[in-house]
């Protein structure tokens, strides 16, 4: 603090404060948390019904089944992973399809058809 | 039946052993007869604020595993009525709670005392929770920094949804945020969240603005709760916010800045 200041009434920086940021991202990171914890956790049952589904025409490990949310900005994605056992010979088959929820995404939601 | 209140804040070191020591004795002073329990399970440092620290002989893990009887463990405070303390084990581990054990013990002191202060350990783990789950109110302890008031709002969540009283559909633990380590030199200059930006944040009403003060460190020296130094920034504004919990409506204090002379202001920060 230099001396002058001393006799100066302080006044308020026209400058963005340090403490100015820490309230912006608090806000957006909370925003985002409290979305998360009040959306009703569905997916091990989205997994279990899809699993079931798909048992019907292929023989799945339950254990082998990924579910994953991922939320972002303006869209969030669901991922599920699915690995079949291995038709014939070879590396095992996979199933991966990505679907977009509310609200729609920009970009057309990506689905992957998956290979070998 | 008493009430029972969680001290609690998901980030570490931010006050909660100060508050609840504080609470405990000023709930005491005016004539409520109170116990603060120490949940912090191996880390047992309330009875040091305290100032009991020599007199502890059984815990509060002693009597939930039926080593020993409730009033075996619960220590009378020696300069203030009505004020007990339950101390904790240091040498076992959080898995020494259990849900029945912790109830039973809940149970026995909700039909002697008023208040029952629980002073929860740092984290959202099992210790937290268990500090959390019986409670009927809560107070959320914060600094103002961005991950004390994240950590906060965590622990909001957790009450709303794993508390006992969420989980059974009763009325919802009642809220109340303590703001501690407040500075407001630094909230003037811009350099910390100021009480509006965080209460806008945390959505809950303010029981207090606790003062960063060096006299809570003098006194977690010698023992004795920062509420027993009534000349103290810090002590004036826990003994305000015990009033208000209790119902008074007293106006909030050390908020702003005191107005220094030039002297002050040349010989000393503070
Ligand atoms: N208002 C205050 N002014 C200055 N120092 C303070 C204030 N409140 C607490 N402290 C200091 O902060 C430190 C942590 O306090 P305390 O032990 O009460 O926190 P805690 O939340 O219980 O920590 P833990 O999560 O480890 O249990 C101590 O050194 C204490 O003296
Ligand atoms: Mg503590």
């Amino acid at each position: 603090m230099r001396i002058f200041d001393f006799f100066r009434p302080s006044k308020p920086k026209e400058t963005v404060t340090s403490a100015h940021h820490a309230k912006e991202r608090l806000q957006i990171v909370m925003a985002h948390e409290r979305a998360g914890r009040d959306a009703p956790d569905f997916l091990p049952l989205l997994q279990k019904e899809l699993l079931e589904v798909i048992a019907k025409y292929v023989d799945v490990d339950q254990n082998r089944v990924e579910v994953k949310l991922d939320r972002n900005n303006d869209f969030s994605t669901l991922e599920v992973n699915i690995e079949l056992p291995s038709s014939k010979k070879g590396e095992p088959l996979r199933i991966k399809a990505s679907t977009s929820r509310e609200p729609a995404s920009k970009d057309k939601p990506k689905e992957k058809e998956a290979v070998a | 039946m008493g009430q029972i209140i969680v001290m609690t804040s998901g980030k570490g070191g931010v006050g909660k052993t100060t508050s609840s020591a504080a609470f405990a004795t000023g709930f005491a002073l005016r004539g409520h007869k109170t116990v603060v329990i120490d949940f912090d399970v191996g880390l047992r440092n309330l009875d040091l604020i305290m100032g009991c620290e020599r007199r502890v002989v059984f815990d509060f893990i002693n009597i939930i595993n039926g080593e020993a009887k409730l009033h075996q463990a619960l220590i009378k405070d020696k300069k203030v009525e009505n004020l007990y303390i339950l101390p904790t084990s240091q040498t076992r581990d959080k898995d020494a709670l259990t849900k029945e054990g912790v109830e039973k013990v809940m149970e026995e002191l909700r039909k002697e005392f008023e208040f029952i202060i629980c002073d929860s350990p740092a984290g959202i783990e099992k210790g937290a929770l268990m500090a959390l789950y019986f409670a009927d109110q809560a107070i959320i302890v914060t600094n103002p920094e961005v991950s004390s008031v994240r950590d906060s709002d965590r622990i909001l969540g957790m009450l709303a949804a794993r508390s006992r009283r969420a989980e059974l559909g009763l009325e919802p633990v009642v809220e109340h945020l303590l703001l501690t380590r407040y500075d407001p030199y630094r909230v003037e200059r811009g350099e910390m969240l100021n009480v509006d930006d965080v209460l806008e944040i945390l959505a809950i009403p303010l029981l207090g603005v606790i003062p960063e003060s060096k006299e809570v460190l003098r006194a977690s020296n010698v023992g004795m709760p920062i509420i027993l130094d009534d000349e103290s920034n810090a002590g004036q504004a826990y003994a305000d916010a015990v009033g208000r919990f209790l119902g008074e409506d007293i106006e909030h204090r050390f908020i702003k800045p005191q107005k220094r002379g030039l002297f002050a202001r040349l010989f000393g920060r503070m």
